[in-house]
């Protein structure tokens, strides 16, 4: 009986070895986030994106496209005590700051009651409408406006 | 010297001339004294005008300050920054002084511990706010101005929704604070303000 065990355990301690060696025999190809620089230096830096400057509001590329924003948000907060957008766009603000007001939509909510005020699910305005920095675009696009909103 | 322990007699020999000493002495003392004591008492009023002082009590260090620490007057691509007391206190003297004989109310709120958790602080928040935008509408944004000079801003260089809006708040009396609000700190609740600008129904 004890014989058996000590074989077994052998047995087993050996597989094991086998099985370790051949692992490492493979080439592993890891590659983290940071690249491919060794540790002990820096990690390439990203080349920071700039917003760009003011300018007037960008025709939609389709009928139903959030209209995007013409001018950096930095800095600007959207939470449950106020929104810093709806200080200039909002219907009671907008003639006097010359922005755009928000569409008459975003006073629905989503069982289709219009509101008195901007409607809980159209109030955190970035997760549609987006400012735009700099960037080139990491893909060629030939999309083309339709005609008759041009 | 006995007179001076005996009953009304500290007010005789302060008002007696002195025969010990002669005038020449005594205005030198004066004159040294005084210049020891007023810098002092300056020197004094000034480290009370540091962020490290401000930041000292926990009320600032963890609300204000931490919200401070995301906008461009503490991080800047310039690195010209705006500290606590840059805005918070004035620079002329007499109005230092009125400011911080203020924050002796300050004081006695924070022995109360009125703002002493985030919740009370939160639920002050618009009235503390609301301090400082009249203090500052009150004196046309003078601590603003103290770096913002109207009249050295090049509007051609701004953006065009700047331009536009200091071109009109300049012909219309506006001041700083009546649209720079929250640049540095996070805005209260705004319901009562400008109920347009938030969730939920209106009043």
């Amino acid at each position: 009986m004890k014989k058996t065990v000590v074989m077994a355990t052998l047995a087993a301690i050996i597989s094991l070895g086998i099985g370790t060696t051949a692992v490492a025999d493979e080439p592993v190809e890891v590659s983290s986030l940071r690249g491919h620089n060794p540790i002990d230096q820096d990690a390439d830096v990203p080349n920071p994106k700039r917003w760009q400057r003011d300018r007037a509001p960008i025709e939609r590329d389709y009928v139903q496209q959030p209209p995007l924003i013409p001018h950096s948000i930095e800095g600007y907060n959207i939470n449950r005590k106020f929104n810093k957008c709806l200080t200039c766009h909002s219907w009671k603000n907008y003639k006097s700051s010359g922005a755009t007001k928000i569409s008459q939509t975003h006073f629905e909510d989503r069982d289709r009651n219009v509101h008195a005020n901007v409607a809980a699910r159209r109030y955190f305005c970035t997760q549609c409408h987006v400012s735009q920095v700099d960037a080139e675009p990491l893909v060629e696009n030939t999309f083309k406006p339709v005609e008759y909103i041009r | 010297m006995n007179d001076s322990t005996s009953k009304g007699g500290l007010w005789r020999a302060l008002r007696t001339p002195t025969a010990k000493y002669s005038l020449g002495a005594v205005l030198i003392v004066g004159f040294v004294g005084g210049i020891v004591f007023w810098g002092g008492f300056n020197t004094a009023m000034e480290a009370t005008n540091t962020e490290k002082f401000c930041i000292s009590c926990h009320e600032m260090h963890d609300n204000v300050y931490q919200e401070y620490k995301t906008t461009i007057h503490y991080a800047n691509r310039s690195g010209v920054r705006a500290t606590c007391p840059d805005c918070h206190v004035p620079k002329e003297w007499v109005h230092k002084v009125v400011r911080k004989i203020q924050a002796s109310n300050e004081l006695y709120h924070k022995a109360l511990g009125t703002i002493d958790t985030p919740e009370k602080f939160e639920a002050k928040r618009l009235e503390l706010a609301g301090n400082v935008w009249r203090a500052m509408k009150k004196t046309d944004s003078r601590e603003c101005r103290n770096c913002h000079d109207f009249e050295s801003m090049d509007y051609t260089k701004q953006g065009r929704r700047a331009m536009r809006a200091h071109e009109e708040g300049l012909a219309g009396g506006m001041t700083c604070i009546d649209c720079h609000k929250g640049i540095a700190h996070q805005l209260p609740d705004m319901h009562d303000v400008d109920p347009s600008a938030v969730v939920g129904e209106t009043q």
